[in-house]
């Protein structure tokens, strides 16, 4: 039997048998996971995608701290119901600048891949404050405190220079900008204040400048209806098509 | 304690055809065959794994999986799919398209297609604003009854819907902005006001407040809610001598809208759904009961 027969040292040598499991293991991981990284179509290029602006981030964070993965996805699949109710499917690279991503796997809720635009933002606040008051049926809680806490860019230029650890875009000038970004993006566009703004949309192309939630201080808030309003539209679907995607990676 | 033997112990002999010939501290190891439903389920799945590489995408190469014989994919089959029921679709959409909308609601089959579908589009894409059954909420129209604030004919509504109202995506959206009269008027003349709006809308209010309040609504509020205060469509400005209120017509709501204005977004819906998509709607909204 040859081989097959030297089971038995494996078997009664305990350190030998973890070292090949572990062998075992590393290649299997190897060739489910490896092939992620170079494969051309594992994430397609497609035009509009840029890191998140420094209130968007902040909007993000909330929304991990309160949990609202937890009812909602963020994942269209390729499915024709999920596409008539929600938008185009989701991309993989729709999700490229998002550590970790907020893909979810359960719908409590609707899923908000593609949220950003679809109603006003007086709408998310009365939906915040009081879901029932807007969505009798809905099971949601409020987050009305949200509207209370006012938020300083204390640590954000910190936050940006994680994510660019991990592989986020970020340039220097976007982290030194950072807190003027922050506060900048939720000012009134129309008001007197010392904020350059068109900077702040060279810098975030498409980022949507304006008081959120009608208080003039920042709160939270602000920074989770800037995060929503911004899901799902910053990719020009007008030059993407799908098969193309699939073979050239693009 | 009998002598007599287990009659497990007694067929356990090392060597024993039916023992794996194993023994650790005086425990020896059956060497029973497998089950044949287990086995052949097992070499089932094999084959069945062997079958699937072949003929869907699976190992990755260089530049990209294997494509499997069949050529599936997701997206292939979300498109063909969505493809096989534009095609049941387009002939109706595009004869809604082509008529002038007041003539949809005149051709049976156009007129059904339109009720079903636009009641579809709006509680998937509009009944979060609006309510399930249309009735709105506070701050979000109800769209059963006949008081417009844009409008109520089909076109109005189509309009509306199409463009939006007050918001940034839509240069054509119906736009209109109502003067907070915080710094504006008096604290006496804003109670005044809020008075004589409650009298013209034939709620109780102070009858001196009131008379003295329509000076300061004729020079403040009749140049968009018209002298009569029954509004000005043009301009969104709503009926103030109705029953009907978007933000409430007690005393603190009307305080409260006067001193800070209300200004009430509608999303442009152009980009999100089509043509076809906005005349059913249109029309469905406009068949809801308060249609013009």
């Amino acid at each position: 039997m040859g081989i097959l027969d030297k089971h038995k040292k494996i078997e009664t040598n305990a350190t030998l048998l973890l070292a090949l499991s572990f062998v075992v293991v590393t290649v299997g991981g190897l060739v489910e996971i490896a092939p992620l990284f170079y494969l051309d179509n594992t994430i397609e290029e497609v035009d509009g995608m840029r890191p998140y602006s420094p209130l968007e981030l902040t909007g993000r964070e909330i929304y991990i701290r309160e949990g609202c993965y937890v009812c909602h996805s963020q994942m269209i699949r390729p499915m024709r119901d999920e596409v008539e109710r929600y938008g185009h499917y989701s991309l993989a690279a729709e999700s490229m600048y998002d550590h970790p991503f907020q893909w979810g796997s359960k719908r409590t809720g609707p899923d908000l891949a593609r949220v950003g635009g679809r109603y006003s933002d007086e709408w998310h606040l009365d939906h915040l404050v009081d879901p029932q008051s807007v969505v009798p049926e809905s099971v949601m809680p409020s987050y009305g405190f949200l509207a209370e806490r006012e938020i300083e860019p204390d640590y954000i230029d910190e936050l940006m220079s994680t994510h660019r650890f991990v592989g986020v875009p970020y340039s220097d000038e976007m982290i030194e900008m950072a807190a003027h970004d922050f506060n900048a993006q939720a000012a009134d566009p129309y008001g007197f204040h010392d904020y350059d703004q068109d900077a702040v949309v060279e810098r975030y192309p498409g980022a949507q400048m304006r008081d959120f939630d009608g208080n003039p201080e920042v709160t939270e808030m602000d920074a989770i209806i800037a995060y929503l309003q911004m899901l799902g539209t910053l990719v020009d679907f007008s030059t993407f098509t799908p098969d193309e995607a699939m073979q050239t990676g693009r | 304690m009998t002598d007599k033997k287990h009659p497990e112990e007694q067929i356990l002999q090392e060597g024993d055809p039916n023992t794996t010939g194993h023994v650790w501290d005086g425990i020896k190891e059956f060497d029973n065959p497998m089950p044949r439903w287990w086995l052949w389920t097992f070499y089932a799945c094999i084959a069945w794994g062997v079958l699937y590489v072949i003929l869907y995408p699976a190992w990755p190469l260089v530049n990209g999986a294997t494509a499997g014989l069949l050529g599936y994919s997701t997206r292939a089959e979300v498109a063909e799919d969505i493809a096989t029921f534009d095609a049941m679709n387009d002939p109706l959409r595009a004869r809604m398209e082509a008529v002038e909308l007041a003539e949809i609601s005149e051709d049976a089959e156009l007129a059904n297609f339109a009720v079903q579908g636009g009641g579809a589009i709006f509680r998937t894409w509009c009944a979060q604003c609006h309510g399930s059954g249309a009735a709105g909420a506070r701050g979000y129209p109800n769209l059963l009854d006949d008081d417009w604030l844009w409008g109520g004919t089909l076109d109005d509504i189509y309009l509306t819907i199409r463009h939006g109202i007050r918001n940034e995506e839509d240069l054509d959206a119906r736009y209109s902005e109502m003067t907070a009269f915080d710094e504006i008027l008096s604290d006496d003349e804003i109670a005044q006001v809020v008075a004589y709006v409650r009298n013209i809308s034939g709620q109780e209010a102070d009858a001196a407040m009131s008379t003295a309040g329509e000076t300061v609504f004729l020079d403040n509020c009749a140049s968009c809610h018209m002298d009569d205060g029954t509004g000005d469509r043009f301009l969104g400005a709503p009926n103030l001598t109705d029953a009907i209120w978007l933000y409430g017509g007690d005393e603190a709501a009307l305080e409260e809208t006067v001193r800070n204005a209300r200004f009430g977004v509608m999303p442009s819906w152009q980009n999100r759904l089509t043509e076809s998509e906005v005349r059913s709607v249109s029309v469905y909204v406009h068949s809801l009961g308060g249609g013009e």
